[in-house]
């Protein structure tokens, strides 16, 4: 099997401004490969929900795209406080976001289900006071 | 209904992406949350908001939305528009506040159409 072809990304966590500019520049990368724009649109919400998350949640982390044959994968990590249960993390609605980050724009608590049901699959590994890493794929 | 539509019945002004006025719209959503904005998958799509920031704009680009609609009389910052306007979005503002510039919307036919992807 060939290697698959990988992007990488820094999330910087001490600056909202750019949150949300990796998934930018991975929607371009796909649109340029001529993926199909449903698969593109999938990649790229899942993708910027988490992004979103480690600026937010975890103070920033490392995002990485592979495209392979038959799928894309979506791997960020963050060091940050780890989420304790997953369970309760991933249901609609749930947030510990505080007002600040609701005013701007984000803690409705949908982040997480939001990429669950743009990804045909999602894992979560979460140690806190060590960090999470979200893997998500897509198939093609 | 067309982007010309929508400033006629919001008495919008167009702050940038004034080629695109007739484009074809399809559906509306109308959020302050980006979060609930990504639960609904539209075609051609316009999003209303009382929110102004980057975030905003990266979220049209996610969804493929083609027009952002500022409610309540909101101006985003040259930086914010241009940033727009280099991705191609329509970006509208209008006094009416929220429920009214969707109601106007609603009523002249622009429906929801909020399907969650599957
Ligand atoms: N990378 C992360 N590190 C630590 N905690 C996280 C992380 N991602 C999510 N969480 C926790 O899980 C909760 C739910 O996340 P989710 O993305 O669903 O909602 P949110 O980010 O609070 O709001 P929204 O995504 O709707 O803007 C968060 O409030 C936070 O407590
Ligand atoms: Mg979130």
């Amino acid at each position: 099997m060939n290697e698959p072809l990988t992007f990488q990304y820094a999330v910087d966590g001490d600056n909202f401004t750019s949150a949300g500019q990796a998934s930018v520049q991975v929607k371009k990368v796909l649109r340029r490969l001529g993926l199909d724009p449903e698969t593109i649109r999938r990649v790229s919400i899942a993708m910027y929900e988490g992004e979103i998350n480690m600026v937010i949640h975890a103070g920033g982390g490392e995002a990485e795209v592979r495209i392979y044959e038959d799928s894309i994968e979506i791997v960020l990590r963050d060091s940050g406080p780890g989420i304790a249960d997953i369970d309760q993390a991933m249901q609609e609605g749930f947030s510990t976001a505080p007002d600040n980050i609701r005013s701007l724009g984000f803690g409705a608590g949908m982040g997480l289900p939001n990429m669950k049901r743009y990804t045909d699959s999602m894992q979560i590994e979460s140690t806190v006071g060590v960090g999470t890493t979200i893997t998500m794929r897509v198939d093609l | 209904m067309t982007i010309r539509d929508i400033c006629g019945y919001l008495d919008a002004e167009v702050l940038c992406g004034a080629e695109a006025l007739d484009r074809e719209v399809h559906s509306a959503c109308g959020s302050d949350m980006m979060s609930d904005v990504l639960a609904f998958v539209k075609n051609q799509a316009v999003l209303l908001t009382g929110l102004v920031n980057a975030q905003v704009v990266r979220t049209a680009l996610m969804m493929d939305i083609v027009c952002i609609v500022f409610v309540r009389s909101k101006k985003p910052g040259p930086e914010i528009v241009a940033f727009a306007e280099e991705n191609g979005l329509t970006v509208l503002t209008t006094d009416l506040r929220m429920y009214e510039a969707c109601g106007k919307l609603y009523a002249a036919g622009l429906k929801g159409n909020g399907e969650i992807h599957e």
